[in-house]
């Protein structure tokens, strides 16, 4: 095996538990060389895991001074280590950019000798790319925490997104598994770039040729499933971070377990929490296009979400006095919150029914999921029903059909005890 | 009635013209090689004006605006005869005043129309997203494709944007003809007769650049590493990478 392949094995492979992988929101055009960003994102392959593969999510190097018991590169792990040069990763961008595999480039790195010597090495990379490759494809640079506001300014300049992980939706559950590291680390770079992102907008005002800074903003993400918070923890916490920081993606990801060298961990062989993690991303999504407030889904009286059902669903069932929604008169406000209807299909929805009150057929053909839908709204031809349903019924009824349709097996719960 | 045109989007047009210019409606547009005619039906054979498009093209944008004209020329890509019937239909709508009926969800032939114009943009997305460039030893870029609708007119532009700098060529295995780019501009091609016949063995001829098959290695080798085979799923991969795009993805060969 040659030397380039090995590394892009262990560094790929190193790089891969950090799930960011959108390449949208960046306005960067194709100034008399190569690439531009394309604003939706283009995920460019999906790997067997059903993930798709957008950017070349590489470490720079996976030789780390910081020993996370979470993370598969901490110091006392005994894995290959590897480090690219500045060369290797700006030939294999270009080459992999030229050939359309990938839309850009994600570039991660343990923390080798210090934080400023790790993000100038970075920078490196990315100066290389813009200004002697001419490439404007897009690219992901994590923040290294800790390093100097200078060095994370001018990346800014060169980049499209940036991120900083905070690792660990709480600050406690940090200190049990990574006792070096803190949330202010986080916090403090992600106010830096959000501050710096508000000014160079200010500026643009007033002036045409303000360079574009971070154009399509930071993200975060959390490891979810390796200390004991719930759910409604976690939700506060990406809540606050979207609000604090204008954050445009905070990031749920499931823990793998990699190692049984601390019992505090879930331990090899358990299964990551998948179904958790997607029942995070859909209250992540009801919070943010489906105008949800956090009390409304997770609450001190409901911290956990329900795995069998999707959170939307599992509020409708809390709320029984807010339907049926008659779906030719209601608000769009009100006719996205009925469980199987989406954003789509109700804008849908309230454009058809100015043609002529809409029937149980039509909202069919529309694309809603109608069986789930049917017990939450009244349309032109819903039978008259004296009294409402029990709720209990209407859940009853809809898992059964559910089970029905996929028998699944569902994750071990999320832990409650330490 | 049958309105037969010669299958291009002008002449799709003109049969609009013609309905209108004629007062017939009920008409159902097909294309001179479309077999599967009603023996007992009217046709009537339209030819092709460009004028007369045009005066269509304009009319449409005026009513209801350019980016949504581009729609109905999105939806004739489809090369679906239903989705040109429905096409069809909401044209007449809006020519008599109903600009709106786009809208109107409950129709059946609006509702078609949608549908379809969300598959063509599916699959044009897609072709952004799967085309997989080799470089040739003169340092030309061609990718293979097959699909499932002619979207190769809707993708140019995008092309042509990103990889400003290099030749490029992307060749439609089933509509036999391709793009090529010559980094000023783009054009059409098509292979000749006596290259046709040499398709048996397609791709021989062709020199290869030296460092291609180590970056096609490479890429299937980040492929499989930044895969996590804890979270397997393969329902989800194959409903993102279906199996019929698989033969012209370097990672999935």
């Amino acid at each position: 095996m040659q030397r380039i392949e090995e590394k892009l094995k262990i560094l790929a492979d190193a790089a891969k538990y950090d799930v960011s992988c959108s390449s949208s929101g960046s306005t960067r055009k194709n100034k008399g060389g190569i690439g531009d960003a394309s604003a939706s994102g283009i995920c460019h392959t999906y790997t067997e895991d059903g993930r798709c593969v957008s950017l070349l999510k590489i470490l720079l190097t996976n030789h780390c001074i910081y020993d996370c018991a979470f993370c598969v590169s901490r110091k006392s792990n005994d894995v290959k280590r590897a480090a690219f040069t500045v060369e290797e990763v700006v030939d294999l961008t270009m080459n992999f950019y030229r050939r359309n595999y990938i839309e850009g480039l994600f570039l991660s790195s343990g923390i080798f000798k210090d934080a400023d010597f790790t993000m100038e090495r970075m920078l490196r990379i990315v100066k290389k790319l813009r200004q002697e490759e001419r490439y404007n494809g897009y690219i992901h640079l994590k923040t290294i925490p800790g390093a100097s506001e200078e060095l994370v300014k001018e990346a800014g300049l060169y980049v499209d997104r940036m991120s900083i992980n905070l690792e660990l939706p709480t600050e406690a559950g940090l200190r049990l598994v990574a006792p070096e590291k803190n949330h202010d680390a986080v916090k403090k770079p992600l106010t830096f770039v959000n501050e710096q992102i508000k000014s160079f907008k200010e500026e643009k005002k007033l002036i045409k040729h303000t360079p574009i800074f971070v154009p399509a903003g930071q993200s975060t993400q959390m490891v979810i499933g390796a200390t004991p918070e719930n759910d409604f923890e976690i939700m506060q916490v990406a809540n606050d971070f979207y609000k604090n920081y204008n954050l445009k993606r905070v990031y749920y990801s499931g823990y793998i377990p990699i190692n049984n060298g601390n019992a505090l961990l879930p331990q090899i062989g358990s299964a990551p929490p998948l179904v958790r993690e997607n029942r995070l991303y859909q209250t992540d999504w009801l919070l943010r296009f489906y105008g949800f407030q956090l009390d409304e889904i997770l609450n001190p009286q409901h911290i956990h979400l329900d795995l069998d059902i999707d959170p939307k669903l599992s509020w409708a069932l809390r709320n029984p006095h807010f339907f049926p929604v008659d779906v030719n008169t209601a608000d769009f406000n009100a006719i996205i919150r009925i469980p199987g209807i989406g954003r789509q299909s109700a804008l849908k929805i309230v454009q058809a029914r100015k043609f002529g009150r809409l029937h149980a057929y039509q909202l069919q053909k529309m694309g809603i999921a109608y069986n789930r839908a049917k017990y939450f709204l009244h349309c032109a031809d819903s039978p008259f029903i004296l009294g409402h349903p029990s709720m209990e019924h209407v859940r009853g009824a809809i898992l059964s059909e559910n089970n029905r349709k996929n028998r699944q097996q569902i994750a071990p719960g999320q832990l409650t005890l330490f | 009635m049958y309105y037969l045109f010669d299958g291009t989007y002008l002449g799709f047009l003109c049969c609009v013209f013609e309905s209108f210019e004629r007062k017939e409606t009920n008409i159902i547009p097909i294309t001179h090689e479309d077999h599967q005619i009603d023996m007992f039906k009217d046709r009537r054979t339209v030819v092709t004006d460009n004028p007369k498009a045009r005066r269509v093209q304009r009319g449409l944008q005026v009513r209801i605006g350019k980016a949504e004209a581009t729609d109905f020329y999105r939806v004739f890509l489809s090369e679906d005869r239903k989705a040109w019937q429905a096409s069809f239909f909401i044209l007449c709508q809006i020519f008599t005043g109903r600009k709106d009926i786009r809208q109107h969800y409950g129709n059946d032939h609006v509702l078609y129309f949608s549908q379809v114009l969300k598959k063509v943009s599916r699959e044009r997305h897609r072709m952004k997203a799967f085309i997989r460039f080799s470089k040739s030893a003169d340092g030309l870029f061609f990718a293979l494709v097959e699909p499932d609708f002619n979207v190769l007119p809707l993708i140019s532009d995008f092309f042509q944007k990103r990889y400003a700098d290099m030749p490029w060529l992307i060749y439609d295995m089933k509509r036999k003809y391709g793009l090529l780019f010559d980094t000023h501009q783009v054009g059409e091609v098509r292979l000749s007769p006596e290259e046709t016949q040499d398709s048996t063995a397609p791709a021989v001829a062709i020199a290869m650049d030296e460092r291609d098959e180590l970056f096609q290695h490479l890429w299937k080798q980040y492929y499989t590493s930044t895969n996590i085979e804890a979270r397997k799923n393969m329902k989800l991969h194959l409903q993102h990478v279906p199996r019929r795009y698989w033969k012209y993805l370097v990672e999935k060969k």
